[in-house]
């Protein structure tokens, strides 16, 4: 590796560009420019202008698209945020939903399918894959129509109907466990991800080294403790990671499926109240400059997470060191 | 601990591992399994390991019939190719493993692990991660994980073949050694029949799933039962001639339009009572460059490998392996003459295969 690294290092023809290292460089900076140029354009430039509207009191009463006329109003949006009797609450609830759905879902069911589908026949295995991807290739307000079909009140309600079909009392569900609802609907979509991710690790783990373990004495069971579980360590990292920040942010289901409700913030995140706040036309009035303060916030805490993550994860350990060449 | 093999077979689907094997190994044997690529040596193995069920057949350790005994059950060791060491664990750990399996108590697993690295030459090793190591120390490691827990049965699937040939060489001595010191029952995959003539007590000889010979290296080079294994065993391998063999006045002749060469009676007269041309089989190191040959022909290539040359004699439309003296410096082109020492000459019935000298 540090060979290879070598010899394109000395390939570089400085000697007819000269000793800039820029220059030297043109081709890479060549190659790297379409990818950047996205990530300016759709990423960097949105979060400037968002940062930017945090500080401002853009809402629908004083909207104007001329960023130079927009009211500076310092940290006052912030100020508000911290007083907003209800962004306790939409805060606890995020962490709720992201902790509960991450750790029973995303990552522990999706393990679960992945080392279970790869322990048998590869074309069984493979079917059962196929289902846990159908949520999440369908499309949201389908999937949440489905749920909301299957939690109706009675008589509409299948699960009800079931219910009653049992002599069982009927219940309406999405007011009475909302929870249960936000996160088994979510969770179901969360799954495919790490099972993608997870199977794909398992599979490429060397034929001979899950032989050695059993050979060595393990069971099924061991081997999966003692030599898979270490061996697909970076891309749990990876997923608890990504699906942590991806729970953070998204909240289509959750508005299809309660809006936030039932009452006041029952189940609303704070993503929701994000869109809530910006875009949606709440309380007949959209406030993009109060939304965007939700925004940012949720960015700096997804960054603090995600560093954390890192930290947790002695993400240098995962990098082999090298090589002692010797007898 | 014997290790009996009756009518094994291993069938993935439609594609035959190994089919109807039959092979008794004795208590503290090494024997080689030898054969080409894709010919079922892997697939035999790892039934024996217990990884793969067999589709037909009994497999016993000693009396037990192993059939579907775990893996973890049958206290085998078992040493991998691509060494199959566990890259998040350090050499001690990888070591240490089977004997944490078993539950050994630490103090003993470190007693264990320390002294089997000693044997091994990699006691200064034990905190390094495989990772850091070479090849040749990777692989000590392998041997070391697969004897620490004191197996029965030993299992080595191509275990050389990843190294370089000097590495080769000594690994070769020292796998051998251990063997006989330890006196565990072995069995020894590879395709390499230098491997496999100089380690094994006896070799299996296999080939497209079958069993083509299971005997020693001695006999199986002396008395090849077909042509498959007289072509397979032996470097630079066996030259292969079709020729008529004739009886006359109780002497011997394998001829075709190019040769003539007397056979002695033992050898000569099961292919003379043979209906039809058959296959003559010698090999290089019977044919000499001699000035008083009988055989005439031109050289076609001088391979030279160092100690001696091998050399591609062309006899009419015959073509002729041979090792020669390097000090005679033969070249292309070079018109010789052949003496054949018709001793050690084979005979196959060129439809069955099957050797016309020994049943
Ligand atoms: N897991 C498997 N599934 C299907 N076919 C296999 C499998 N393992 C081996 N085979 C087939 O069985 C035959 C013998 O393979 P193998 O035992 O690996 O040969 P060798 O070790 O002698 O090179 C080959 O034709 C191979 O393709
Ligand atoms: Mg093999």
């Amino acid at each position: 590796m540090s060979e290879q690294a070598k010899t394109s290092d000395s390939s570089v023809p400085r000697g007819i560009l000269g000793s800039n290292a820029l220059k030297s460089y043109l081709g890479a900076y060549g190659f790297m420019a379409p990818a950047g140029i996205l990530v300016i354009v759709f990423f960097l430039i949105p979060v400037a202008i968002v940062l930017y509207l945090s500080v401002t009191n853009l809402a629908s009463s004083n909207f104007t698209s001329d960023l130079a006329k927009m009211e500076f109003v310092g940290l006052k949006n912030y100020q508000t945020l911290l007083n907003d009797q209800f962004a306790r609450k939409i805060f606890f609830n995020t962490i709720f939903y992201v902790l509960v759905t991450l750790s029973i879902f995303n990552v522990s069911l999706a393990l679960i399918v992945s080392l279970l589908t790869t322990h048998i026949d590869r074309n069984a295995g493979f079917v059962f894959r196929a289902l846990w991807i159908l949520p999440r290739i369908t499309s949201p307000v389908v999937y949440i129509l489905i749920w909301k079909r299957m939690t109706a009140e009675a008589p509409f309600g299948i699960i009800n109907q079931f219910n009653e079909a049992f002599g069982q009392p009927t219940y309406n569900y999405l007011a009475t466990n909302p929870w249960v609802f936000v996160v088994v609907v979510n969770g179901f979509i969360g799954v495919s991800f790490g099972m993608i991710i997870f199977t794909s690790a398992i599979e490429s783990i060397p034929k001979d080294l899950l032989n050695a373990s059993l050979v060595d004495g393990s069971s099924k069971l061991q081997r999966i403790r003692y030599v898979i579980m270490p061996l697909i360590r970076w891309p749990l990292l990876f997923v608890v990671t990504y699906q942590t920040l991806s729970l953070l942010t998204s909240f289509v289901e959750i508005q299809l499926l309660t809006d936030g409700g039932p009452g006041l913030y029952r189940t609303e995140v704070w993503s929701l109240t994000a869109y809530h706040r910006a875009l949606s036309n709440y309380f007949g009035n959209a406030q993009w400059g109060y939304g965007s303060a939700f925004a940012v916030l949720l960015v700096m805490i997804g960054v603090v997470l995600a560093v954390i993550y890192m930290r947790v994860f002695r993400f240098d350990e995962l990098i082999a060191e090298p090589r002692v060449e010797a007898l | 601990m014997k290790v009996t093999i009756d009518n094994l077979s291993k069938k993935f689907g439609d594609v035959v591992g190994v089919e109807n094997l039959t092979l008794h190994i004795e208590d503290g044997e090494f024997v080689a399994f030898l054969g080409p690529s894709g010919c079922g040596k892997t697939t035999t193995l790892l039934t024996l390991a217990g990884i793969y069920k067999p589709t037909d057949g009994v497999i016993r350790f000693g009396e037990r019939i192993v059939n579907t005994v775990q893996p973890k059950d049958r206290n085998i060791g078992m040493v991998f190719q691509s060494y199959a060491l566990y890259p998040h664990m350090t050499v001690f750990q990888n070591i240490a493993y089977p004997l944490k399996l078993k539950k050994v108590s630490k103090a003993d697993q470190h007693d264990r692990v320390r002294q089997v690295a000693n044997v091994m030459g990699i006691g200064e090793l034990l905190d390094r991660r495989p990772g850091q190591l070479s090849g040749g120390q990777q692989q000590r490691v392998a041997l070391g994980r697969a004897l620490v827990k004191e197996p029965d049965v030993l299992l080595f699937d191509e275990p050389l073949s990843n190294l370089d040939a000097r590495l080769r060489l000594t690994m070769r001595g020292e796998i051998k050694h251990l063997q006989k010191d330890l006196g565990i029952t072995s069995i020894y995959v590879t395709h390499d029949q230098v491997e496999a003539m100089t380690m094994a007590d006896r070799i299996a000889v296999m080939s497209g799933g079958h069993l083509q010979a299971f005997d020693s290296p001695d006999e199986l080079y002396d008395r090849p039962k077909t042509q498959f294994v007289a072509g397979f065993v032996g470097n630079p391998p066996m030259n292969f001639v079709d020729v008529s063999v004739q009886a006359s006045n109780g002497r011997f002749f394998a001829e075709t339009e190019s040769l003539r060469l007397e056979v002695q009676k033992a050898r000569g007269a099961p292919p003379a009572s043979h209906d039809g041309p058959v296959v003559m089989g010698i090999r290089p190191e019977d044919i000499q460059i001699a000035s008083n040959g009988l055989v005439s022909g031109e050289i076609f290539v001088v391979e030279p490998l160092g100690r001696e040359d091998l050399i591609d004699v062309r006899v009419g439309r015959h073509s002729f392996l041979l090792l020669a003296d390097t000090e005679n410096r033969h070249q292309a082109g070079e018109r010789v003459s052949l003496a054949f020492d018709m001793e050690q000459v084979q005979f196959f019935d060129p439809e069955t295969e099957k050797s016309l000298l020994w049943q």
